[in-house]
């Protein structure tokens, strides 16, 4: 038996361009999920007025429905249109059943009947699925990784989740610009009333965006719950960082998440990379690593803050 | 005459059995984590528990089970409920070390008996250990100074380590440094909860390591698990049990097959008892038992076995008579420490498939008749 003090630190693995340039991978492909999952929230509260704290249970949704179609037909495009159904469907039948009835009432009766919803949604699942994590992995076509330009070597499954994430983007621009629905839903945006006046079934509209944004939260569920894991309660940490990247981007626009997202995932990923780095230079190994970590946990609300004194309404949000 | 004697004496038996019944009676409060992320462990703990109670058919043994819902709070409203209106003897159940810390101190105050079936904060083992605080898993550092000497063995030289940023896992890398002899590549701390590991794996990648260890219990595990076997990176791996348990392999999957991880249980120990606990258990549950349902089983049977030999009204004989611990472990040799932590042998597992089910297999042993270091520091 011997104990004895710890050894010599071997140091920081050095910073190379290389490694720089996969981490603003990591940071890019984190951002677009969080923006997936953060334009339904946002896209919720502007046009409705309501704060959902129960989107995180419906990226959980998403993720079983995918990890339960996945393990029964072998197929991860069935399971990722399982992912959309199931939680389209949930969201759906919820805005039906509970939130329409809190339209009117204050934010505070919406949170607690929201966060009722994720106590429901978490004993639901687990009374269907049992108390341990599901099996869900990367199709075996996406495994493996793939040398880019430059000899960086990234995985496949991300690059391909980047681009999923910037498709979606692409999408809600259009439908938002281009069609009468996004028409409608910016409409909804400025002015429930007017809109509910001049004919619009502002009844069905809500359930169609809340519907929506749940399908968006199921799909980054099932997406990150491939390489993460499937397991109750996975929703709510991805919904506090949501939350943050709308209160940065501004309640209610889609370009603000976008951009919001992606500063919180790039913030996030390169902090806790080159904060324990920087640390180093004047501090012992074992301390700088945990301050450096400790401080790159709390940069994107440090980040938050910033923004938030800078612009109170977020980057993008209606002025006021 | 004579029929009457006998009335009597019948009479006097029977008040005497029913006397003695009572005074045999222990009441245990299971405090354990039911709902929510972490529930998969506590509902081990509990069935395991269960089972021996049920096994040994002892009706002195009553148990009432509670969900703390891993909130520190809570368990400490529902210990102060089971110790003033369930009048409980003995607390157990509790998975947590930060929950452990909130509860246990003021339980032993009262005069109450905790039998730990998983945290072992090194608080409760060191400075704060208390004569009725029983640990009957392991001091939290176990099972990462066993990895740090599998290290050894298989000749690692250069290790790059990486932990969540709180208690346990700072903890565990000075756990694993305590005993691994070689240089470090790279040490990180995590985010607690974190699951996506690209930047972690990105530094591995750049690092000139030549093996990683990591302590990520729960959802962390098989995120990092998943995500590192997409990687390509093929370094060995190892890490204690808790990212290899028998709940959350199946979620793991391919990614973890073949991975080195340390464990003072497994389901292949050769022993009468293990044997009996892993049929009964998958008979009764229909799966397999975990490391967490083992440590359950052991702790009903170090109470059971206690009561045999004493009387928990008389609390210094029913403390020698825990600290015995003369019951079969499933673990095989057992024994207490001055500290009240188990002495007992740390294996190395491998993960194998077996037919359809992922499970692990001993492939030797890490460290023997393996103590803790904070004995010195009780003081009891």
């Amino acid at each position: 038996m011997r104990y004895r003090a710890a050894p010599g630190t071997g140091g920081a693995s050095t910073l190379t361009t290389i490694l720089f340039i996969e981490q603003v991978l990591n940071g890019l492909q984190f951002g677009v999920m969080l923006f997936v999952m953060a334009a339904g929230l946002t896209l919720v509260f502007g046009v409705m007025g309501l704060i959902n704290l129960a989107h995180g249970s419906l990226y959980m949704v998403g993720a079983f429905a995918a990890a339960a179609v996945a393990g029964a037909t072998g197929s991860f495009v069935l399971a990722l249109g399982a992912a959309l159904a199931a939680a389209a469907g949930a969201g759906a039948l919820v805005e039906l059943l509970v939130i329409r009835r809190l339209y009117d009432r204050e934010h505070l009766d919406q949170v607690l009947a929201t966060f009722a919803l994720i106590l429901i949604f978490s004993e639901g699942t687990r009374w269907m699925f049992g108390s341990f994590p599901l099996y869900l992995d990367i199709p075996d076509a996406l495994s493996g990784v793939v040398t880019l330009p430059g000899g960086i070597q990234y995985s496949l499954y991300r690059l391909v989740i980047i681009g999923i994430g910037l498709g979606i983007a692409g999408f809600l621009f259009w439908l938002i610009s281009r069609t009468r629905l996004g028409i409608r839903i910016r409409a909804g945006e400025s002015d429930r009333e007017m809109i509910a006046a001049l004919g619009v079934d502002i009844s069905k509209l809500y359930t169609l965006v809340f519907a929506l944004g749940a399908a968006l939260a199921g799909l980054a569920g099932a997406l990150v719950g491939a390489i993460q894991s499937v397991q109750v309660g996975m929703g709510e940490p991805v919904l506090i960082l949501a939350f943050v990247v709308i209160v940065i981007g501004g309640i209610g626009s889609i370009k603000g998440a976008f951009v919001g997202a992606l500063m919180v995932g790039l913030t996030d990923t390169l902090g806790g990379l080159l904060l324990p780095g920087f640390f180093r230079l004047f501090m012992e190994n074992a301390a700088a690593t945990s301050t450096g970590s400790a401080l790159a946990s709390m940069l994107i609300y440090i980040l938050m803050a910033v923004v938030l004194v800078w612009r109170p309404q977020g980057l993008f949000g209606p002025q006021t | 005459m004579k029929l009457r004697t006998l009335i009597a004496a019948a009479c006097a038996g029977v008040l005497g059995t029913a006397g003695l019944a009572e005074d045999g009676k222990v009441k245990v409060g299971m405090i354990t984590t039911l709902s929510g992320g972490g529930a998969g462990l506590g509902i081990d703990v509990r069935d395991g528990f269960l089972l021996a109670a049920k096994m040994a058919g002892n009706d002195n043994l009553e148990v009432v089970v509670e969900d703390d819902q891993r909130k520190p709070d809570i368990a400490v409203q529902l210990a102060d409920k089971m110790i003033q209106s369930e009048k409980v003897d003995v607390l157990t159940g509790i998975i947590w070390s930060n929950l452990a810390m909130a509860v246990v101190p003021s339980a032993t105050a009262r005069g109450k008996f905790y039998l730990s079936p998983n945290a072992g904060p090194s608080m409760l083992a060191g400075k704060g250990c208390h004569p009725n605080y029983f640990n009957v898993a392991w001091q939290n550092d176990n099972l990462h100074e066993a990895a740090g000497g599998y290290a050894n063995d298989a000749g690692f030289e250069n290790s790059f380590i990486l932990a969540p940023n709180y208690p346990a896992g700072q903890d565990a890398l000075t756990g694993y440094k305590r005993i691994y002899d070689g240089d470090l590549a790279g040490e990180l701390f995590t985010k607690l909860g974190q699951k996506d590991y690209a930047s972690e794996i990105a530094q591995i990648r750049a690092s000139d390591a030549d093996s990683v260890f990591f302590f990520l219990p729960g959802g962390m595990g098989i995120s990092f698990l998943k995500q590192y076997a997409d990687s390509g990176l093929e370094l060995p791996v190892v890490g204690p049990a808790f990212s290899f348990d028998q709940g959350i392999l199946q979620a793991v999957g391919e990614a973890a097959l073949g991975v080195k991880n340390t464990s003072q249980w497994s389901k292949d120990i050769d022993n009468p008892a293990n044997r009996e606990f892993v049929a009964a258990f998958e008979e009764a549950y229909g799966r397999l038992p975990s490391l967490y349902a083992s440590q359950g089983y052991d702790t009903a049977n170090l109470l059971l076995s206690a009561m045999e030999k004493a009387d928990i009204a008389n609390a210094e004989a029913f403390r020698a008579a825990l600290k015995e611990a003369d019951f079969d472990s499933v673990r095989g040799d057992f024994e207490f420490a001055a500290n009240n932590h188990p002495i007992q042998d740390i294996y190395v597992r491998e993960v194998i498939k077996e037919g359809e089910v992922y499970t692990n297999k001993i492939t030797g042993v890490a460290l023997e008749d393996h103590s803790n270091v904070y004995v010195d520091e009780c003081d009891m």
